[in-house]
């Protein structure tokens, strides 16, 4: 069949598609008209293949392809039900990618977790090192903020509603933002996620063993136990998220080091999800319940405990179940 | 007598000379996308960082009367428009940022479907290590050395950044009296013919003479009549209209 007559012949079947696709990629096809989608789409792709076999012109060759290109984007968009993706994620995925990627949750915990509680140690026993992690101004402000007369704790004294909502805010931005930084820099071949892990471990030591040797004890330690919780947790599977990254680029095992990039990076963006619910809930509960003084800090430990349980167990223990939930 | 002694088992085989990334589909053909280099990204960048740095001076000057609320708010917005102004857009806009828009771009994947959450979450959040140690230095060097134009975070989250294309206007071939190609021609020969005649439009007529003089000799004309032959065939070969 020579080029005009083929042309002739599906030029008005071509002019439909591209209008039913320009309907689609401004949002406004109604369900009836999309009902023969796929088969106008392969019935196109055929076109293509047609034209390029029988040595058509490139200038017909190329219409057809870019056709066929907007239709592909169309045909093979990522569609699924947020929503329950989502539940189904939170009530069982997450902890099972927590403990599939346990090599590294546990190597991201020992190094957060250890310097920090071996910072801590330190500062309590030795005062004076303190000052050599962080300026003489930003201890005073953390004197300040914590000093037990104060009626709200928290980073300003004097709190009312409208405070909790800054605060709230501040925590969330802050909060991710250093956990997107963890993960980030596990780029640089792992070495950025050791550097925030550290640097978190030893600044939250030293801050918490310093505040505890002047006698502060009570003020902060009642503020943090109960959103640190998710807090601390979240961080540390921020910072496994971004070792697994490095380590895909340090031993990529038997693929590609571009190719165990990708497939790492597919994991642990979704370490990351949790990580972000994770942490929304730390700055909610941050702004709303540490900063309450109406509570004794006896119950503030009692419910704090009661949180660190509950992300543990559910970390441990969720999902275990042979069937999916529904 | 061939044109060329050189064949090639299939037209799209044959190894492009250009930065055109092929993608094949399970409908069986092949996509033909390209990348867009540094220079388009970095505008659509530049456009984005003036769009988000207007937006956030405008919600600032609106919240600020409502006090700490207000500023609690902003933060949370502020949050929102530095981690994922570029993701929504992404996901939601087709693969187009405002920027990318303006430029004529839009991120995909690799294998040519559009980007979704958790790859536009990827390169995104990898942005930050792109940006080290100042101004795009690690993208701009990973963008250089790669030959689709990847940043890292491209890299990772296994995208593209392409050129949208525009609908190629209808060309017009120059009259002739439909001919006979003298010998038998391939694929890709044929079009090369055809491209010849459709392109005309766009050629001075010293290099239309040059590029037809090649043939004169298998077409066996003087090299003036050359041009108006290869026209007769390329009409011949698109048959009547």
């Amino acid at each position: 069949m020579k080029q005009s007559l083929f042309e002739s012949q599906h030029q008005s079947a071509w002019q439909a598609f591209s209008g039913q696709l320009d309907a689609l990629e401004r949002g406004k096809a109604d369900n009836q008209q999309c009902q023969s989608f796929a088969a106008d789409y392969r019935r196109l792709c055929q076109h293509l293949a047609l034209a390029q076999s029988r040595g058509y012109s490139s200038h017909l060759i190329e219409h057809l392809q870019q056709l066929a290109m907007r239709g592909h984007q169309q045909f093979y968009r990522h569609r699924s039900p947020l929503g329950g993706q989502l539940l189904g994620f939170i009530l069982a995925g997450f902890p099972r990618l927590v403990r599939a990627e346990w090599r590294f949750v546990v190597a991201a915990s020992l190094l957060f977790f250890g310097s920090l509680l071996a910072m801590g140690l330190l500062v309590y026993l030795v005062p004076e090192l303190v000052y050599s992690l962080i300026g003489t101004e930003q201890v005073a402000e953390m004197e300040q903020m914590y000093d037990p007369d104060a009626r709200r704790i928290g980073r300003f004294g004097e709190r009312d509603s409208g405070d909790d909502w800054m605060m709230f805010g501040y925590y969330i931005m802050n909060n991710i933002g250093i956990a997107f930084q963890t993960f980030a820099s596990g780029l640089l071949l792992g070495l950025g996620s050791l550097f925030f892990l550290l640097f978190n471990g030893l600044m939250i030591g030293a801050v918490a063993g310093h505040l505890t040797q002047i006698g502060y004890g009570e003020t902060f330690w009642s503020f943090v136990i109960g959103h640190g919780a998710f807090e601390l947790t979240a961080i540390a599977l921020a910072g496994a998220a971004g070792l697994k990254l490095g380590w895909a680029l340090l031993a990529p095992g038997r693929l590609p080091r571009g190719e165990a990039l990708r497939l790492a990076a597919g994991h642990s963006v979704r370490l990351i999800g949790g990580v972000i619910l994770f942490l929304l809930l730390a700055a909610f509960i941050e702004a709303y319940w540490s900063s309450m003084s109406l509570a004794s800090p006896v119950i503030k430990y009692w419910v704090g405990a009661g949180l660190w349980l509950l992300v543990l167990s559910y970390l441990l223990l969720a999902g275990r179940g042979a069937h999916a939930p529904d | 007598m061939p044109l060329s002694s050189i064949t090639y088992p299939a037209a799209a085989q044959r190894p492009l000379l250009d930065t055109r990334y092929q993608v094949e589909t399970p409908e069986g053909i092949d996509l033909i996308l390209r990348p867009a280099g540094l220079v388009a990204r970095a505008l659509a960048f530049a456009i984005d960082l003036l769009i988000r740095g207007a937006l956030l001076a405008v919600l600032f000057a609106v919240l600020a009367l409502l006090g700490q609320f207000g500023m609690g708010l902003g933060t949370i917005l502020l949050f929102l428009v530095t981690w994922w102004y570029m993701v929504l857009f992404e996901v939601l806009n087709q693969g187009r940022s405002p920027g990318k828009q303006l430029m004529g771009l839009r991120v995909i994947h690799d294998d040519g479907t559009p980007v979704g959450w958790s790859a536009s979450l990827i390169r995104n959040l990898l942005r930050f290590v792109d940006m080290l140690p100042f101004a795009y230095t690690l993208g701009i060097l990973s963008c250089l050395n790669h030959p689709a134009f990847k940043r890292l975070g491209d890299i990772a989250a296994g995208t593209l950044v392409v050129y949208r294309d525009n609908a190629p206007s209808v060309p017009k071939l120059p009259a002739a009296e439909p001919l006979r190609a003298p010998f038998s021609m391939d694929l890709s020969e044929q079009r090369a013919l055809l491209g010849f005649a459709e392109r005309a439009e766009a050629l001075s007529s010293a290099r239309r003479l040059e590029l037809a003089g090649i043939l004169a000799e298998p077409l066996q004309v003087p090299p003036e009549q050359a041009e108006q032959r290869i026209n007769g065939i390329a009409r011949g070969l698109l048959g009547p209209t």
